[in-house]
């Protein structure tokens, strides 16, 4: 039968090259481990406010403004000559700069980069698509807007949905589902 | 009461405040009239003020009395209402509180409703921040929504259920019958959520595995589908179709090809038509073919397409895009050992990424440089290394330094290359040295016995020109102290020998002693290399002099130094030429390649130290080392990169110990009443304790693993430098009548400790218990938890290869409190 499991291992395993050099590799042992995992997403503007933030684990409320403090920090003293990965903690940290926003991703160690920068070009288009040529400002004033299109999206930090139609369709459905004004004062609440 | 005002407006508002006091103002003003909204219970506008203290929570405002609305919001029958209670749940909710239980129901009816949207909000919300509770108790309705023709609904519930299985793995069996058929969907998004889900449960169970293997052929058809198709707007990615879904079945492809040889030969084909035929242009492209190279060096492909594997990683070097340069660098990087050839064949390449812009670029290209050292490439790799050191940021240096020593020690063309390079490092990088190095280096020159004259030269003419960098002059003076006579004889065959008088060694060793740059450490050294010109040197009475200047120092180091050394002059005359003689050579008790961690002591007396003790014992002081790096002190390593220095350390420990190693390694010390007492050995920075564990008898040894003929024992040792630190030595014996070859010893702890595995002393376990093999595991464990441990043994036996995997629970109390 399926054999037990034990959540809290965290699975490194660790091993010495003949040289004697030490390589670390973190491989994904067959207990223990899940698909690396996305565990954040923040957007925020060039002067350091943040403009979305989507978090995958749960964290407590201290812990993540304080890592928003970091990331703002972080990304913002990169040069534009460096490449788009950043070694955090244990994450890898991979961000772009669209306009005035910064998009940052977290993902776990052995997960790719590469697909990482293609799945937040993603988001951008399909925001393109639904705001029309969007910008900065567009996401502060419909903010949760950004929210409802990314829900669309992703969903546990993994792709849900790869066709750049059908997401903003669903979010446009849902906004037609969204009561008309004179429709909320009308309805019953519960 | 006028209505609250709209969302849009408040934003408006406040972004017209120019002082941030002014929008704190506004804020707390907004907040109020929220407030006294919500303690109305007004259900009109309740979903308007939500929103805005959702806005004014991301401007970094405290919002946690807008909670329990948002479950208003939810359980209410508007949509609006919903969608924005949802999106609250998920900002300000926190599993850890209690309230976030309430949700429960609601999203229960929310699963069940009539409307798609309002179960997909629901499901997104569950399987973004579901306790575990919640999944618990949820389960059985994402089970039935993912069996469901919907696929708007069936993909939700596909990662919902990833969700589900990572909060409660136990759970994970419900859902296999429901992953039927899932592959068998034309759906995108279905196929790709369901691919994620496939990949999740065979990470977390073998059994999922083996029972997923099947799929492979189907997975390979659909791969190849999407190749072949033909252009299909909505998917397309500049000329690629679908490349997340790609992407997501190489990875499940090479979770399942790993170790199989079937399945792996089954996916042979579509990697190689991967690998070849995709467009490189863009990172698209290179986000497959990556995924590609992964999954090819994970699984059992054949050397050809290893070989391409391998070349696609070269070609990504030489790509304009750094990132892409980035992520070849770290996957070469993963493959040195087990492909060490192919990579070589770049190393040209490798090389010249050390001289990139970039931080994380440079870092990696370091690394490599180092694995891809080897005897024949030794020379030109530590001219770009060297050049390396002197121009990267200093963040780089110690780590640079402490390579190049390593690789200089393992493939030394010759003594005075060798010499040579530690001098550059010195003179290039000295004040970044790591600490350890200096008994190390000194070590080494002692014994390059013919080599002291060129040495204690080159030496002396660096430290005319700086003595700001402490390592370089540490080793300096004691060099000059040693060989001083050598020195001035000015005999040297290595080089042309220079003319020095003992009056200008002095003046040397003086102005380090008086210098504002020199640490104390190094005073002491100076001090003390004075001392042993004495009796090489006929200027006794300036030495004499110097010596009782320093009994009245301030520091206190040097003054119980200096008066000892007055005693030797006043009242033990006659011992000091005995006392003060030439160090002789150390021997060194390990051997190069796969060597122990062997840190020993004064080797005054080698065979009397090794009787005494037992040879795995570790060197605290470099400990401290290594801990700070297990304890992540470095942001840009991942996981655990320790450098390990395979040397036996500590000549430098003898320094202070001039007449205190006699007393340390057994043999009764010349009748020495001068008291070296223990104190000195804290302020000499080089071994900052005693490298002896007394504590290592306390704790009783164990036997963790007895199968098949082999068998493991655990000792136990309690380091001196943290008492969070538990150093286990594993002895790996075998009974059996064949010898066990290639044993490599694996293992794992659970998440609050962390591990490092040392050298083993050898990889053939030899038959009938001819002998041991023995590997050093230091764990960290700073919450006093429990020790368990995993671990994962293979070796050939009677030529097969063998693998287990067992437990380890039977730790003794002492080992880890």
């Amino acid at each position: 039968m399926l054999s037990s499991y034990e959540p809290e291992f965290r699975v490194v395993f660790v091993s010495v090259s003949q040289s004697g050099y030490m390589i670390a590799q973190t491989q994904l042992a067959m207990y223990g481990c899940s698909v690396p995992q996305m565990r954040f997403l923040l957007l925020f503007s060039r002067q350091g406010k943040l403009r979305l933030q989507k978090w995958f684990t749960p964290l407590p409320e201290r812990e993540r403004r304080k890592i928003v403090r970091d990331m703002t920090m972080m990304v913002l003293a990169r040069s534009p000559r460096c490449c788009s990965v950043i070694h955090w903690r244990d994450l890898k940290i991979v961000y772009k700069r669209y306009a005035s926003l910064y998009f940052c991703s977290a993902l776990e160690d052995p997960d790719n980069e590469l697909l990482a920068l293609e799945v937040m070009h993603r988001y951008v288009e399909l925001l393109d698509k639904y705001f029309g040529n969007v910008c900065e400002l567009d996401i502060i004033f419909n903010f949760e807007k950004a929210y409802f299109i990314l829900d669309e999206f992703l969903l546990g930090g993994e792709v849900q949905e790869t066709s750049k139609l059908l997401v903003v369709k669903s979010t446009e459905e849902s906004d037609l589902l969204q009561e008309t004004m004179e429709e909320y004062m009308r309805k019953p609440a519960f | 009461m006028p209505a609250p005002i709209r969302l849009r407006e408040l934003i408006r508002t406040i972004r017209t405040a120019r002082t941030q006091a002014e929008e704190r103002e506004m804020i707390q003003k907004e907040c109020a009239a929220i407030r006294s909204s919500f303690r109305e219970e007004d259900n009109t506008y309740r979903c308007r003020n939500v929103a805005k203290l959702l806005y004014m929570h991301m401007l970094g405002y405290p919002a946690h009395f807008g909670q329990l609305e948002c479950l208003k919001l939810i359980a209410s029958q508007k949509f609006t209402d919903k969608r924005i209670g949802y999106l609250g749940a998920m900002l300000l909710l926190d599993e850890r509180q209690d309230v976030h239980l309430l949700m429960t129901n609601c999203i229960k009816n929310d699963l069940n409703h009539s409307t798609q949207y309002v179960q997909g909000v629901a499901l997104c919300t569950l399987g973004c921040m579901g306790s575990a509770e919640m999944c618990r108790d949820l389960a059985g309705e994402v089970e039935k929504l993912l069996k469901t023709s919907n696929s708007y609904l069936r993909k939700k519930a596909a990662l919902c259920a990833v969700h589900v299985i990572r909060k409660v793995p136990e759970l994970m069996e419900m859902f296999l019958p429901a992953t039927k058929n899932l592959l068998n969907e034309k759906n995108h998004g279905v196929l790709h959520t369901s691919v994620v889900l496939l990949t999740e449960m065979c990470e977390r169970s073998p059994d999922m595995l083996a029972h997923f293997r099947k799929l492979v052929p189907q997975l390979v058809r659909i791969l190849k589908n999407l190749i072949m198709s033909g252009y299909s707007p909505e998917h397309d990615v500049s000329g690629i179709s679908d490349p997340f879904l790609q992407v997501r079945i190489l990875r499940l492809l090479r979770i399942l090809g790993k170790g199989d040889d079937d399945s792996s030969e089954a996916m042979n084909d579509i990697l190689a038509q991967v690998a070849t035929n995709t467009e490189t242009s863009k990172n698209v492209g290179n986000a497959i073919l990556y995924e590609t190279v992964l999954t090819i060096m994970d699984i059992k492909s054949e050397s050809g397409l290893r070989v391409l594997a391998i070349n696609i990683l070269g070609r990504f070097l030489l790509n304009n895009d750094k990132n892409i340069r980035y992520v070849a660098l770290t996957s070469l990087l993963k493959t040195v050992q087990t492909d060490h050839n192919a990579v070589q064949r770049h190393r040209s390449t490798i090389v010249d990424c050390l001289k990139d812009l970039d931080v994380s670029i440079k870092r990696r290209a370091m690394e490599l440089s180092f694995a891809l050292v080897n005897g024949n490439n030794v020379r030109g790799m530590m001219k770009e290394l060297l050049h390396f050191l002197d121009m990267c940021d200093p963040e780089f240096k110690a780590d640079c330094a402490s390579g190049i020593f390593l690789a200089a020690e393992k493939y030394a063309p010759s003594k005075r290359w060798h010499i040579d390079t530690i001098m550059k490092v010195l003179t290039t990088a000295g004040s970044y040295v790591r600490d350890d190095s200096v008994p190390n280096l000194i070590q080494l020159i002692t014994n390059s016995v013919e080599m002291h004259s060129y040495t204690v030269q080159r030496l002396y003419k660096a430290v005319l020109d700086d003595i700001s960098q402490q390592p370089l002059v540490q080793v300096a003076s004691w060099c000059m102290g040693e060989y001083g006579d050598l020195l001035v004889s000015g005999q040297c065959e290595e080089e042309e020998p220079i003319h020095v008088t003992e009056d200008e060694v002095l003046d040397v060793l003086e102005g380090v002693l008086v210098s504002n740059l020199s640490s104390p450490i190094t005073r002491g050294y100076a001090l003390t290399a004075i001392m042993k010109l004495s009796t090489r040197f006929s200027s006794v009475n300036r030495i004499k002099r110097v010596v009782s200047i320093y009994g009245s120092s301030i520091d206190v180091e040097l003054q119980q130094r200096a008066v000892e050394y007055n005693a030797l002059f006043k009242k033990y005359d006659h011992m000091r030429s005995a006392l003060l003689e030439r160090m002789p050579i150390m021997e060194k008790t390990t051997t190069n390649g796969p060597t122990e961690i062997l840190h020993t002591n004064g080797e005054a007396e080698p065979s009397v130290r090794d009787s005494k003790h037992p040879p795995n014992i570790p060197q605290p002081s470099s400990q401290a080392n290594d801990l700070l790096d297990l304890l992540g002190g470095n942001d840009v390593v991942p996981v655990i990169q320790t450098e390990l220095p395979t040397k036996p350390a500590s000549s430098g420990g003898e320094l202070l110990d001039l007449l205190g190693d006699l007393s340390l390694s057994g043999v009764p010390a010349p009748a020495a009443p001068i008291s070296v007492s223990q104190p000195t050995f804290l302020l000499d920075g080089i071994s900052s304790q005693p490298l002896f564990n007394d504590v290592a008898g306390a704790i009783p040894p164990m036997t963790a693993y007895n199968k098949n003929g082999l068998k493991i024992d655990f000792t136990f040792e309690r380091s001196n430098s943290n008492p969070n630190v538990s150093v286990i030595t594993i002895h790996a014996s075998n009974l059996t009548e064949v010898d066990m070859a290639d044993f490599v010893f694996q293992a794992a702890v659970p998440k609050t400790f962390q591990l490092q595995l040392l050298s083993p002393s050898s990889n053939v376990v030899p038959g009938l218990n001819k002998g041991t093999v023995t590997q050093v595991i230091k764990v960290l464990n700073p919450q006093k938890q429990q020790l368990r441990m995993r671990i994962k043994l293979t070796y050939t036996h009677k030529g097969s290869s063998v693998q287990d995997l067992a437990e380890v629970n039977n730790f003794p109390t002492q080992s880890w409190q």
